[in-house]
């Protein structure tokens, strides 16, 4: 059977002309994104205006920034009435604006390197695709750093490490007899140890030493970064703590935790820094001389953990009340249910708001500039900026520390949106 | 039902207080009160024994001896002879002048920032990407000490403005914008400005019970009653007419450039006014991210449902999706504004007198009374932190979805 084509039919299609210039390319982008209104185009000649008045003053007086000299009048020597930055200042100020101006030159090495293994330490935590083996290094780098960046003998953080290594390996032993009798044993394991290898530290002063930096000598952006990472896993477990206080049954454990998470949340850290300064002292038995920066960490560790509980708060209340109950009809006692089932899958959700808090946190660290210690903000404030030299130069230091804390800050805050992304998938 | 082996009949033992799930409770409750009570009493033992060491004690009579130092912002009366109380009073003012000032200018910049950042308009979503990332990742201290640095540096000073070509002049002849602050006119209330005042308000209780009666009128009748023209009749024609019969009663005091300064007028020193924006532009950008989650959270069916109603493209934000983004967008708000008025406590930095600045700062070095002047401190922070977040709270609940 023959079949027969309509001759004024066509049989193949015609190929297909472009679209019109005004619907492709680049123009399409510009039509749809930048004039696809009146008040777009509008808006689009402002923008771009502000744009190019921003920096049309910011570009000459960095591009014509002087990098050498050694006061900010050789500066103005330099630029010989032109507009530009004083540059020269952060290259002749550099250790002091990174370590502060009593740490020794010498010992630079010290903090650099301790900083170099603050991200091996983290990476475990980090990212899930690092080895887990990884982690045990993570549990001896606060010792470590300890050493490295205060000096003294290595045998001080070795105690240390050794009675809390005790600590948790007869609590966990003793987990199922109890939450409170395994946590009472291994405090007392724990200063057991410490007593003991207080006199061990007493005989061997000199037993691989590092010459000692005390605490007031640690100053610019160290500083800050230590007291962002000291009080950031410090107040972890405390947080922790305080949040499963906060969700517990019993009436006065729960209002405890109520009370001192809604204080401290209610006042601004610069009246806990006050404390720290000048009130923390009189809570010590006489006579014991706890230095400026331990005081300030305990009150940054007080305030940031209320912040974390309730960040972890929110998480334990995402989880399903099934979750609980599971935990419960499979015998599990409260420290295992919560170690086990509970905890992991309420930090798993809570991390996201952890990191936060944390960046928060990072941020306030300036703040310590205001009871006159010399953080970056302080190092600035007071001998740079009050120094004959460099007296003057406002910008080019200010703008130094926003774009130090915004590459940290905008690195953690990119890196927790990842792991937001990262974690929805396994969810929905 | 009782089970045989229902637990309730066992007797009681001590051991139970251990081994019994219902009784442990009370075990570990008491002994956190014990050793909550332990640590409070070492604590204060500690601090008796340090007082009694350096002759101090608790006192609060400081509070009634004259400060001796000024205060140059000031919106109660204050001299160098009032009482450190007075001056923690001024203090206090200060505070919540530049808290309120602040939240007001954040909410508007933010909400603009986070509205802005949805344009399809892609400069403008990309600047405002950047406005939001540069302020929420750089500390609000440095913020602070910059923005006062701008207003210091970029400003004239107020010698700029004299001589026969000055370097600065003032804006309309009334406002002058200098390193040392803002001056403004300051309205001067003769006799008779009364009238004036009381016709305004009244015509503005009328515009308010006009549009009501329209939108009853509206919603009962389906009649729509011109909104625009009457209220805006309202709100000029009286007071004016008012304003003319009673013969001019309000004037205008214009700041004036006298020797090195500028007199009369209202004065908003350049502290103030730093402070003030750098801590609303910091917080802006927090709340326009609020703001942008807020109005994403909305489903895009909500818009599409308004538009295939054949609603207007202004309509459908006003009455659709702002008040479900409202509902969003309010908690994380109020925690914001919380968070700027904590933050205010760094005026100290920039030398602007608030509570931090007068009982925490030079009241403190003078007296030296660490402990009670902290506490005062703390409570007037944690009164007003509990206020705003009850008042938010109030709010909230009657925003908040009515589910039946």
């Amino acid at each position: 059977m023959t079949h027969k084509t309509a001759s004024f039919v066509r049989n193949e299609l015609i190929p297909e002309s472009p679209p019109p210039v005004s619907e492709t390319g680049a123009v399409k982008w510009m039509r749809e994104n930048l004039f696809s209104s009146p008040l777009n185009i509008i808006m689009t000649i402002a923008s771009l205006w502000a744009v190019y008045t921003l920096f049309n003053s910011v570009a000459p007086w960095f591009l014509n920034g002087v990098w050498s000299g050694n006061s900010v009048r050789d500066c103005y020597e330099i630029l010989d009435g032109a507009t530009g930055a004083c540059f020269a200042v952060l290259k002749e100020r550099w250790p002091q604006l990174i370590y502060g101006f009593k740490y020794p030159p010498s010992e630079f090495w010290r903090p650099n390197f301790a900083a170099v293994l603050l991200c091996v330490a983290i990476a475990p935590v980090l990212f899930s695709t690092v080895s887990k083996k990884l982690f045990l290094f993570t549990v001896v780098y606060p010792f470590l750093a300890f050493w490295l960046i205060w000096g003294g003998t290595i045998l001080g953080p070795i105690v240390a490490f050794a009675g809390c290594a005790v600590a948790v390996l007869a609590s966990r032993r003793l987990e199922s007899y109890g939450f409170a009798l395994a946590a009472l044993c291994g405090f007392v394991c724990a200063l057991v140890c410490w007593i003991f290898g207080g006199y061990l530290v007493d005989i061997g002063k000199d037993f691989l030493v590092l010459p000692s930096v005390p605490s007031r000598d640690m100053g610019g952006f160290m500083l800050n970064l230590i007291l962002g990472t000291v009080c950031v896993s410090l107040s972890i477990p405390l947080g922790i703590m305080l949040a499963l206080g906060r969700q517990s049954d019993m009436p006065i454990i729960k209002w405890i935790c109520v009370c001192f998470i809604e204080f401290i949340r209610g006042v601004p850290l610069i009246t806990l820094l006050f404390v720290a300064n000048v009130v923390l002292a009189y809570f010590f038995p006489p006579d014991t001389n706890i230095d400026l920066i331990l005081r300030v960490i305990i009150m940054i560790t007080l305030f940031s953990a209320a912040y974390i509980a309730e960040v972890i708060r929110g998480g334990l209340a995402a989880l399903p009340s099934g979750q609980f109950e599971a935990a419960n009809s499979l015998g599990l006692n409260y420290a295992q249910a919560m170690r086990l089932i509970i905890l992991p899958q309420a930090l798993k959700v809570s991390i996201p708001g952890i990191v936060n808090v944390a960046v928060g946190l990072f941020k306030d660290t300036t703040l310590v500039s205001i009871i006159s210690m010399f953080d970056l903000v302080g190092m600035i404030r007071g001998p740079i900026l009050s120094s004959t030299a460099w007296n003057g130069v406002y910008w080019e230091l200010f703008a130094f520390a926003a774009l130090l804390f915004f590459v940290v800050c905008y690195g953690i805050s990119q890196y927790s949106q990842w792991l937001e992304r990262q974690l929805e998938t396994d969810h929905r | 039902m009782v089970l045989p082996t229902d637990p309730s009949a066992a007797k009681f033992t001590f051991s139970m207080l251990i081994n019994d799930k219902r009784y442990r409770g009370y075990t570990f409750q008491f002994t956190a009160l014990i050793i909550l009570i332990f640590a409070m009493a070492y604590l204060g033992w500690n601090l008796t024994q340090n007082l009694t060491a350096k002759g101090l004690n608790i006192s609060y009579q400081f509070l009634k001896v004259p400060a001796g130092y000024d205060i140059n912002q000031r919106l109660i009366e204050y001299t160098s002879q009032s009482t450190h109380l007075r001056a923690s009073m001024v203090g206090v003012l200060n505070t919540l002048l530049v808290a309120f000032l602040g939240c007001i200018m954040a909410t508007v910049i933010g909400v603009f920032a986070g509205i802005l950042r949805l344009s399809n308009n892609w400069i403008v979503a990309k600047l405002m990407a950047i406005y939001v990332e540069v302020f929420r990742n750089v500390p609000v201290l440095i913020w602070i000490l910059i923005v006062s640095g701008i207003f210091i540096v970029a400003l004239p000073q107020p010698r700029s403005f004299r001589g026969e070509n000055p370097e600065a002049t003032m804006l309309w002849d009334a406002f002058a914008f200098t390193g040392r602050g803002i001056y403004a006119p300051k309205p001067i209330f003769n006799e008779g400005s009364s009238f004036v005042i009381v016709t305004f308000l009244l015509s503005l209780a009328a515009i308010f019970a006009y549009r009501r009666y329209a939108r009853n009128k509206l919603y009962a009748e389906g009649v729509p009653l011109p909104t625009r023209w009457p209220s805006i009749t309202l709100f000029f024609i009286p007071a004016i007419i008012v304003f003319f019969a009673a013969g001019s009663p309000i004037g205008m005091e214009y700041p004036e450039l006298k020797g090195f300064n500028f007199k009369g007028g209202i004065w908003a020193r350049g502290s103030l006014i730093a402070l003030c924006f750098a801590l609303s532009i910091y917080t802006g950008a927090f709340i326009a991210e609020n703001v942008r989650a807020g109005i994403q959270a909305i489903s895009k069916g909500q818009t599409e449902a308004a538009a295939a109603l054949g609603m207007r493209p202004s309509f459908v934000m006003n009455l659709v999706i702002l008040p479900q983004a409202l509902r969003v967008i309010i908690p994380p708000l109020i925690s914001q504004y919380l968070n700027l008025t904590k933050n205010s406590s760094l005026a100290i930095a920039v030398g602007y007198m608030d509570i931090t600045g007068t009982l925490g700062g030079i009241t403190l070095n003078q007296t030296g009374r660490a402990i009670e002047i902290v506490l005062l401190l703390m409570l007037f922070y944690l009164i007003i932190s509990l206020s705003i977040s009850a008042v938010m709270n109030v709010y909230n609940n009657s925003i908040k979805l009515k589910e039946r």
